[in-house]
């Protein structure tokens, strides 16, 4: 069954706030774990609609890329731009 | 007058190549006179405080660099590598100090229009400094800040006609070599192709979904300019299924000295009379050539594709007619695991442009989705093949398993049979076993 985007959203969304106090970016996979039953690019879609709305950004290391709450975790704030 | 000295940097200025400290200090006089006039975005002074910055870390003997971050342009997961210098107040002009890979031309062609507006580009926006080419092939933007990265971005997107790269657990900038733009080994269009699965795969490319990076490389005959069997975990080689093409005339030609072999290279020094039985056919990696009475033959089913002959005797041996690709899977470079070549998946698949390039396609997508489902985080293709088996890619790939894809028989029989591809499958009547064998 196609994931409904909202719902998705929410749920992702969601995972990143319970998981706030430990750590503020997470590997793709870590989210294709939440929807088990749907494809990866499915859970693609909704984090790129998530990325696209502002809500999450990427985190890239240069060879590792990561996503998070826009906002969130120390390296915004240590930037002082972006 | 150098803003920092640099007295460790200005000693690998005395070695015989030609010095990258060289060219940033050409740079830093450049800039400081800047006789186009140019209304630099970022610090003029920005290559100084680079070399300083250098400097101190071979006094150090540690990096004063912060890679990562949360810098790039909107909707984009790569093509930006955030860069950031632990000493800011020291080195101010390289605080923020960003890089950006940039899509190079296909097959590396430029017109010298392109290279002056990527040039003026990257003067007015950024550092100024280059790198042509990083080692996956992007052109290498050296430094800008982050206030610049969207300027950047719409003036390559909308003027310059080309992309950013790609960075990140992405697919990365595709490479590609001349292909039959000028070479005459090359046995499929091998930009065509690059070009189609680079704006096929647009979203790859930009929107980070894999475990790791993935790269596709093209390479047009077994001769590999691009390296793609050492460099890539998607390998294209141009080959051919028939005969390698012999003139005989022209094979006298090389014989008698009337042509000059290897198409006149390696012309510097005398190195005597061309003998083809020592120069070639004892060179043969899979003995496979003769020449007796002044003809020479080759069994094809042994060739190997080495191409030695191929290139020593350009005029008089060519690549055969029915002409295709090898796809090699999961080389890579030794990050978590040791380095590894490309593995043979398909021995032989036409490129066709006519259908869209689908076949080729419809493998790749079967792997992308194995290793998205099974990889682990920052694995390449490379160790998941090896942690999980060839066959696991085999099926996935949606490819016949084939003899070819055996390196050494016996040595790792990797390929287990299921019940429904054996005849009977696994049930046997033991009774009637045990007639024949004893226990």
């Amino acid at each position: 069954m196609p994931l409904d985007l909202e719902t998705a959203k929410k749920e992702i969304v969601d995972f990143c706030h319970s998981k706030s106090k430990s750590k503020s970016k997470f590997y793709f996979n870590d989210f294709t774990k939440l929807f088990p039953d749907a494809k990866a690019r499915e859970v693609k879609k909704v984090l790129t609609a998530l990325v696209n709305e502002g809500v999450m950004i990427f985190w890239s290391s240069g060879s590792t890329t990561m996503y998070g709450l826009a906002g969130e975790g120390k390296q915004t704030a240590g930037e002082g731009e972006g | 007058m150098a803003k920092h000295k640099t007295p460790l940097l200005d000693q690998l200025e005395s070695g015989p190549w030609p010095s990258f400290v060289s060219d940033i200090k050409l740079e830093c006089e450049n800039r400081a006179k800047n006789e186009k006039g140019v209304e630099f975005q970022i610090p003029a002074d920005c290559p100084e405080d680079l070399l300083g910055v250098l400097e101190l870390s071979y006094v150090d003997g540690e990096t004063h660099w912060k890679h990562g971050g949360i810098v790039g342009v909107f909707g984009y997961g790569g093509g930006v590598i955030g860069r950031y210098c632990d000493q800011p107040e020291m080195f101010p002009g390289v605080a923020h100090f960003h890089t950006i890979r940039v899509n190079q031309p296909s097959g590396k062609y430029y017109t010298t229009e392109f290279l002056r507006q990527l040039c003026d580009l990257w003067e007015f926006r950024g550092s100024g400094l280059t790198n042509m080419h990083g080692a996956t092939g992007d052109i290498v933007f050296i430094g800008t800040t982050t206030p610049q990265l969207e300027e950047i971005f719409f003036e390559l997107t909308h003027n310059l006609n080309t992309d950013l790269g790609g960075s990140g657990s992405n697919l990365r900038t595709p490479a590609t070599c001349l292909g039959m733009s000028r070479c005459e080994y090359a046995c499929y269009d091998t930009q065509a192709l690059c070009f189609n699965l680079t704006n096929e795969y647009q979203d790859e490319l930009h929107r980070p979904a894999f475990p790791y990076k993935f790269k596709f490389k093209f390479d047009g005959c077994p001769n590999g300019c691009v390296a793609s069997i050492a460099r890539s975990d998607f390998s294209v080689i141009g080959t051919w299924r028939d005969e390698i093409r012999i003139d005989q005339e022209a094979v006298a030609g090389y014989v008698g000295g009337e042509l000059a072999p290897n198409a006149g290279a390696h012309a510097g020094r005398d190195w005597g009379k061309f003998d083809i039985q020592k120069e070639v056919i004892d060179l043969c990696p899979s003995e496979c050539m003769c020449y007796e009475d002044g003809k020479l033959s080759i069994n094809d089913k042994e060739c190997v594709r080495c191409m030695h002959c191929i290139n020593t005797m350009p005029r008089a041996l060519r690549i055969g007619n029915d002409r295709g690709a090898s796809i090699f899977v999961g080389a890579k470079a030794p990050i978590l695991d040791g380095a590894q070549m490309g593995s043979l998946l398909v021995p032989f698949v036409k490129v066709d442009a006519g259908n869209d390039y689908q076949e080729i396609k419809d493998i790749v997508e079967g792997i992308w989705d194995l290793w998205m489902e099974e990889g682990k985080n920052r694995e390449r293709l490379g160790e998941t093949m090896k942690r999980m088996g060839f066959q696991k890619i085999i099926e996935a790939a949606g490819v016949p398993f084939d003899v070819r894809q055996v390196q050494e028989p016996r040595t790792n029989p990797y390929i287990f049979w299921k019940a429904e591809d054996v005849e009977g499958g696994w049930d046997r009547d033991i009774v009637e076993y045990r007639k024949r064998h004893q226990q």
